[in-house]
């Protein structure tokens, strides 16, 4: 009988996630914090060509992208002359559980069934879960989600509430946890129990359906436009949507386009605090995801993480939670499209780009997602305030996450604040320092370093 | 209370760490709670009630046993009462739009 006490099961970590995502990982280090990702990515991930078909066998991908003709009369009215670049939208909710979540999970489940297992469990509070179960039912597999939802009062999140809905209508177990980071014990505890793939988030595989969202792109806006868009903008939480557009854009040759992160800016909100959890109104998209993997990818569910999302990003803008709210009102108003509002960061932070741009550039929204019962902007504003958080109407620079929710007197007033990627940078080098104990590294380990922050090391530690 | 009888879809509930047992990184409100589990499945007793410990099956065919808390577990979240500085938003951005195209010349 196996020790299931938290401090062996933890010990067992690499053991169990070897045999749950069927990756040996120790083929790809190199030396200390240096590992061979681009090895990784080719040889366990698969070829666009290869994801493409088989997303197309579970309905995913090939989404609609639409230019949003009523919101870019907006933009241009708050513009300066000459100023507000055409906002594009990809319409992933239109994906068969309704997120781009979908792309990731295809492949992870695909791979799943591949190598013989009998069901796949993720770890997951977000659109993910609905993802995997939706595409576990399509290939025959038992599936399992593994949610944080409430605190220790009970009170469940309602956007939360509605993906354990959404993931038990597709067939799944849900297992519904209270706050805490020990969900990944008891995560691993379910893997060694049920010896199910690990649908991680954080995997080639997972990484890799996400790349046909960015070659998709570049082949629809070439078709509208006549060329690649000048800006893609990405909601970044754990840095997996970012990394797969990005590479699939780079895949299929749109190296000028640039690739913008956008996070609700949830500063001072701990986020495995029991007091804090049911004080935000976004659970995922947000800074508490958002700086953290951007700054150490490694901390995630598998040993080396496939997204890395500072290798990619050429910029990152911080939105408020009330922003999001009202571009939410702005999409289904003015576009007739309900979506979000989580999906809608990226949104947000276009528009308020979109404005400061000439009016002959191009930005590419490049997700969103269903909206549903709980996961709307009247329950979760709802929500917020019969946890104490006041919603008001005023300047969103006003804004603490937490205490208020401040929705724009005008649209105007939408401004994406901008997130320095050097800071982003040095944190990302301290704590490297950090988990691999050293206070210098070897060349071959700046090497890694300058690619996985895309600046030169030695240039950022002058800084 | 309410009872259940074998096969009834249910929901069961278990404290996973004791609040002694947490990681020592959680902070401190989190630390005071134990982390709990809550999973839906058939009854495999005879009979239970509420309250009782009984033994599910999930959907992806495992058995828990842990405290019987709900028969029939449904879903009750919804879209809730307007939110009043969300109402006008539509509005507003509408005539933004009337009045540039009006300033503008275009239809």
């Amino acid at each position: 009988m196996k020790d299931l006490s938290y401090k062996s099961v933890m010990a067992r970590k690499s053991e169990i996630m070897k045999q749950a995502v069927g990756i040996d990982y120790e083929n790809y280090e190199i030396e200390g914090i240096a590992f061979d990702y681009e090895r990784m990515m080719k040889e366990v991930g698969y070829s666009l060509e290869e994801i493409k078909t088989i997303q197309k066998e579970t309905c995913v991908g090939s989404t609609p992208l639409v230019e949003l003709k009523n919101i870019n009369s907006l933009i241009k009215a708050i513009s300066k002359p000459g100023k507000g670049a055409r906002v594009f939208l990809k319409d992933e909710a239109a994906n068969p559980s309704g997120s781009f979540k979908d792309r990731r999970a295809s492949v992870s489940v695909y791979q799943a069934q591949k190598f013989g297992y009998k069901g796949v469990i993720a770890a997951t509070s977000g659109n993910y879960g609905a993802g995997v179960a939706s595409q576990a039912a399509k290939r025959g597999l038992n599936c399992i989600i593994v949610q944080e939802t409430f605190d220790s009062k009970k009170n469940g999140q309602p956007e939360i509430i509605e993906k354990a809905r959404a993931c038990e209508y597709y067939g799944a177990e849900v297992v519904q946890l209270t706050v805490g980071p020990e969900l990944f014990y008891y995560f691993l505890l379910l893997l060694e129990e049920t010896g199910y793939f690990n649908a991680s988030l954080y995997t080639p595989f997972g990484i890799a359906g996400v790349e046909t969202l960015g070659s998709e792109i570049a082949g629809q806006m070439k078709e509208i436009t006549g060329k690649e868009p000048d800006y893609v903008v990405v909601t970044h939480a754990g840095g997996g949507n970012l990394t797969g557009t990005a590479r699939g854009l780079k895949k299929v040759g749109a190296h000028s386009t640039k690739v913008i992160g956008a996070s609700v800016d949830l500063f001072g909100l701990h986020m495995a605090s029991d007091g804090d959890f049911n004080r935000k109104s976004f659970t995922t998209g947000h800074t508490g995801f958002g700086i953290p993997f951007a700054t150490f990818p490694d901390r995630s569910d598998v040993p080396r993480n496939a997204a890395r999302a500072l290798r990619y990003m050429d910029d990152y803008l911080l939105v408020t939670q009330g922003e999001v709210f009202y571009v939410t009102e702005l999409l289904a108003q003015l576009e007739g499209l309900l979506r979000g509002p989580a999906g809608n960061t990226s949104l947000c932070a276009a528009i308020s780009l979109a404005t400061t741009m000439d009016s002959d550039k191009t930005i590419v929204v490049q997700e969103t997602e269903y909206t549903g019962a709980g996961k709307s902007p009247y329950p979760q504003l709802n929500f917020a305030k019969s946890n104490g958080v006041e919603i008001i109407t005023g300047n969103p620079s006003e804004s603490i996450p937490g205490k208020n929710i401040v929705i724009p007197e005008s649209p105007g007033m939408i401004r994406a604040k901008r997130y320095s990627l050097e800071s982003l940078r040095i944190s990302y080098i301290n704590q490297a320092k950090k988990a691999y104990c050293k206070t210098e590294f070897s060349e071959i380990e700046k090497t890694f370093i300058s690619e996985d922050i895309k600046e030169n090391f030695d240039d950022v530690v002058k800084e | 209370m309410n009872e259940a009888k074998k096969g009834d879809f249910v929901k069961i509930h278990n404290i996973v760490l004791e609040s002694s047992q947490r990681a020592p990184n959680v902070p401190e409100d989190t630390q005071k709670v134990p982390l709990e589990m809550w999973v839906n499945g058939f009854l495999l007793s005879e009979t239970a009630e509420t309250g009782d410990c009984v033994e599910i099956e999930t959907f992806a065919g495992r058995r828990v046993t842990g405290e019987m808390v709900e028969v029939n577990p449904g879903f009750f979240h919804t879209f809730g009462q307007p939110v009043k500085e969300l109402l006008r938003v539509g509005i507003e951005a509408k005539k933004i739009i009337k009045d540039y195209n009006a300033r503008n010349d275009m239809p």
